[in-house]
């Protein structure tokens, strides 16, 4: 039986100690003279039951699917002959697909060696195997414990205590997720890093100036040194987020202002939603408006002016990402510009200084450390940002300072590196989770630094 | 000392300047707004006008005569000979009727360049179904090539390069006339999958793999999300472990969404070993991505609930966990569930890191189930921006129709949502 059968089967035995445990308690009380008599009431004794039959059940399942399908795959490589062992990586892979397509039935079993087709037969019969041991061991540990749970109820068994306690338990690990997330996270890219150093020195990577992920087919290929230097990555993703930001930064400060300011109340009700529009549309939808509207726009203007352009030209992804921020820098700024404290406007407003000058001289210098960090969110968000500059920004790896030629960013070459076929264990694969870790880092730095200038600034005024 | 008479003089003359700054300093604001409402604007309808044709579909019906002969076929029903039969024969002979002098080898090339790439797959089709049609004459409506079809809906655009042959545009131009060609709503886009021609792909699988996505994503992020918040605001001693729950939280919802590609490529796919490109694993990396959203917004909810409820509760003798779960959750859940929407709404728009787990494979079946590869909207419109094809172009901006069409419904149902049900205390 498969997880995803298993998964309905665990609940429904799980509804039906629910049942069970329920008649029970109400027959355990009935002599005693009705439910009054029993330490709970006996919907606790019933839910006691459910999650002794499912969360047992559902662990089980959960560890077993999780770890099912990489065991099976290494013992079926271990029992390949020894002729037929993988000496590489991708020569591993390219065995293991043959293998499971063989045991799909996709493949004619007089195309492969004789091993091969017996370790087809190995994978089958383990899959079989597998799949029927974790059912039964799934419906017995389901059954034993809702058994275990009716044998429980008793009037003097306190259900609801021990309900509780494991709900509490419950929601205690779904807000630990958030830890197991961002473990996740780093393990993912830390252990792929530490390899990738180990074939590319890191001095190379963070001060190299030229970037071609080449990976040799053959070992006296011309070219086959691939390099890995980091930098034109690093200026072609900052000049991207400095355009994005020159952007968005001011036209999203000054709306703040304007709409907290100035506005009355009907325009600003109906500004501020169509603003926020600006941030729920897809990344993807902005890729698509610069790379077949703005970029084309841009080469064609420049052509007028006598310019050379590119065609995916820095300025295009910029200039779109940068529209793309400014509802986040316009929100951050209005929470921040109402923050300020009412006497200090109203102190520089009654002293005789109009809107504008109470706005720049009082009320800016005050705020100024919550935009500080505004901004810095918006530069991470502008960094991490994917969708535009992959489809808008190109991939030559150009050390430029000129934006209307091609650059290429961080968050671009991951996705070119990862995406399409793939070999683990190569120089190029591996690099994609060295620029990752990168990009995390930064990212993470940014939003520390950020959070933490709001929060004191936050603090100043409360 | 300066006389106050003077002081006030001096006052009096910078005012003028003064004011001005003033004006210019709100116009500054006005020009901040236009501009990005311009931006908004120009956004809109650039995506309007390029994808409304996506919309409409260029057809070729014939009257086609299925002649055994012509395609040496005498038995649709027996599969080696259909393997060997031309299909093509009749479509063109078809056409023929209408360009009687179109005989030579390279007229009856563009010939068959006037009915999409699958025209004969379609013949094929429909005569394995009904092996009785064989010597009839069929009515039959082809979908036009994709040349054809970008000569009649986008003549004169300076954004299309026509590429069609002056005969085969005097040809069309002829059947136009005639209602041979005819452009109609494309159904093709709604009830179809991916293809490698423009007039036969639609959107229909992408839209089903994101249900399937979403669905898993609602299914993990919905209930871990609440629990999370209920845990943090309701029980969560203060402690260490607390605060670095949520740091954490707090800092997730700022990765760059890209990372949680990796993480999904890394751990799911690579240590579980589950497989690529499927809605299983997109749902449970745009689970993780979601969550932190849905536990900031449902900890608002929560906390906006007065301790009035609370005390009362307590007051009766309910326990904590009863209190949570019987008053503050159903009060809270308006909040909750308002957030959720929005944070599902940035997941269906996500493209990333469904790009890194494999979901931009090319696709043509409809998925049927959380474990088969498939696709997502917003993926599907990155492939489609990146085809060579002219007619992709606008099946992109279409896509993006449908798509913005459907986060709009979801933010209007949570704003509707939260002006239903959400009460003010």
């Amino acid at each position: 039986m498969q997880t995803a059968d298993l998964l309905p089967l665990v609940l429904v035995l799980a509804a039906v100690a629910y049942g069970f445990a329920y008649m029970r308690s109400r027959a355990v009380a009935a002599p005693l003279g009705g439910i009054r008599n029993l330490k709970a009431l006996p919907a606790y004794y019933a839910a006691r039951a459910a999650l002794w039959c499912a969360i047992p059940a559902l662990i089980i399942l959960g560890t077993w699917a999780a770890f099912e399908g990489k065991v099976i795959q290494d013992v079926v490589m271990a029992s390949l002959p020894a002729e037929l062992a993988p000496q590489s990586a991708g020569h591993a892979s390219l065995t293991l697909s043959q293998i499971s397509n063989l045991a799909a039935g996709k493949l004619d079993p007089a195309m492969v060696p004789d091993g091969i087709s017996g370790a087809a037969a190995l994978l089958q019969e383990l899959r079989e195997q597998s799949s029927r041991f974790k059912a039964l061991l799934v419906i017995l540990i389901a059954v034993l414990g809702g058994a275990f749970a009716w044998t429980r109820v008793a009037p003097h068994i306190n259900a609801r205590k021990s309900v509780e306690r494991t709900l509490q338990r419950l929601f205690f690990v779904c807000a630990a997720v958030a830890i197991l997330t961002t473990i996740g996270i780093v393990f993912s890219v830390i252990f792929e890093t530490v390899r990738f150093f180990g074939k590319v020195p890191m001095s190379e990577f963070l001060f190299g100036t030229s970037w071609s992920p080449q990976t040799a087919l053959r070992a006296d290929q011309i070219g086959s040194e691939g390099a890995f230097g980091i930098i034109p990555l690093f200026t072609g993703t900052l000049m991207i987020s400095a355009i994005a930001l020159l952007i968005a930064v001011p036209v999203g400060l000054l709306s703040a202002v304007y709409l907290s300011e100035y506005a009355s109340r009907p325009v600003r009700a109906v500004v501020k939603p169509l603003l926020e529009m600006l941030a729920g549309v897809p990344t993807v939808v902005y890729g698509f408006f610069a790379a077949l509207t703005v970029a084309p726009f841009i080469r064609d203007l420049a052509l007028m002016l006598g310019l050379e352009a590119s065609s995916q030209s820095a300025l295009a992804a910029g200039l779109v990402m940068g529209i793309m921020i400014i509802p986040f820098v316009s929100s951050l700024s209005d929470d921040v510009i109402n923050a300020v404290p009412r006497a200090l406007r109203d102190g520089s407003l009654a002293l005789g200084a109009t809107q504008s000058e109470t706005m720049k001289n009082v009320i800016f210098p005050a705020a100024l450390p919550g935009i500080m960090g505004g901004i810095l969110l918006a530069a991470s968000r502008a960094i991490g940002e994917t969708m535009i500059v992959v489809m808008a920004a190109g991939l030559a790896a150009n050390l430029t300072a000129n934006p209307l030629d091609s650059v290429t960013t961080v968050t671009v070459q991951i996705v070119t590196l990862l995406t399409g076929d793939q070999e683990f264990d190569s120089a190029k694969t591996l690099a994609a989770f060295a620029l990752g870790m990168m990009l995390f880092i930064v990212t993470l730095l940014l939003n520390v630094i950020a959070l933490k200038v709001v929060r004191k600034y936050r603090e100043q005024y409360d | 000392m300066t006389n106050p008479g003077s002081q006030a003089e001096l006052v009096r003359r910078s005012l003028k300047r003064r004011y001005r700054k003033e004006r210019r300093f709100r116009f500054y604001g006005i020009a901040a707004i236009s501009i990005a409402l311009f931006s908004l604007v120009i956004l809109f309808t650039d995506i309007v006008s390029k994808g409304y044709t996506g919309f409409i579909k260029t057809t070729v019906t014939l009257e086609v005569h299925l002649d055994g002969e012509l395609m040496y076929l005498n038995d649709a029903s027996d599969p080696e000979q259909v393997a060997m039969a031309d299909f093509q024969a009749p479509i063109i002979k078809a056409l023929q009727g209408y360009f009687p002098q179109a005989t030579s080898r390279a007229d009856k090339r563009e010939l068959s360049r006037m009915t999409g790439s699958y025209a004969s797959n379609q013949v094929r089709d429909l005569l394995m179904e009904n092996p009785d049609w064989l010597g009839s004459t069929r009515t039959i409506e082809f979908p036009a090539h994709d040349t054809v079809s970008v000569y009649v809906k986008h003549a004169g655009d300076p954004g299309y390069s026509i590429r069609l042959t002056e005969q085969q545009q005097r040809w069309t131009d002829e059947l136009l006339g005639k209602g041979v060609v005819d452009t109609g709503f494309n159904d093709v886009f709604f009830t179809s999958g991916d293809s490698r021609e423009p007039s036969n792909a639609g959107i229909l699988g992408a839209l089903i793999g994101s249900l399937l996505t979403m669905g898993i994503t609602l299914v993990i992020a919905f209930p871990v999300g609440v629990a999370a918040a209920v845990y943090l605001e309701e029980f969560a001693p203060s402690n260490r472990l607390t605060d670095f729950i949520e740091v954490n939280i707090n800092n997730l919802a700022a990765v760059p969404s890209i990372i949680f590609g990796l993480l999904g490529l890394a751990v799911f796919i690579g240590l579980f070993g589950m497989p690529r490109s499927v809605p299983v694993v997109g749902g449970l990396v745009l689970a993780l991505m979601t969550l932190p959203t849905i536990i900031i917004s449902s900890r608002a909810a929560i906390k906006s609930v007065p301790p009035s409820i609370r005390e009362a509760a307590e007051g009766i003798g309910a326990s904590k966990m009863q209190v949570v779960l019987h008053h503050v959750l159903p009060l809270a859940m308006p909040g909750m569930l308002t957030g959720s929407i929005i944070g599902m709404a940035q997941a269906l728009g996500e493209t990333a890191p469904l790009l890194l787990i494999g979901m931009v494979a090319f696709i043509v079946e409809i998925p049927d189930g959380f474990f088969s590869s498939a696709t997502v909207l917003p993926v599907q419109i990155f492939i489609w921006a990146g085809s060579a094809e002219q007619g992709f172009v606008e099946l992109a901006s279409a896509g993006i129709m449908v798509l913005l069409a459907f986060l709009i419904t979801m933010n209007a149902f949570a704003i509707w949502l939260r002006k239903r049900l959400e009460r003010r205390w």
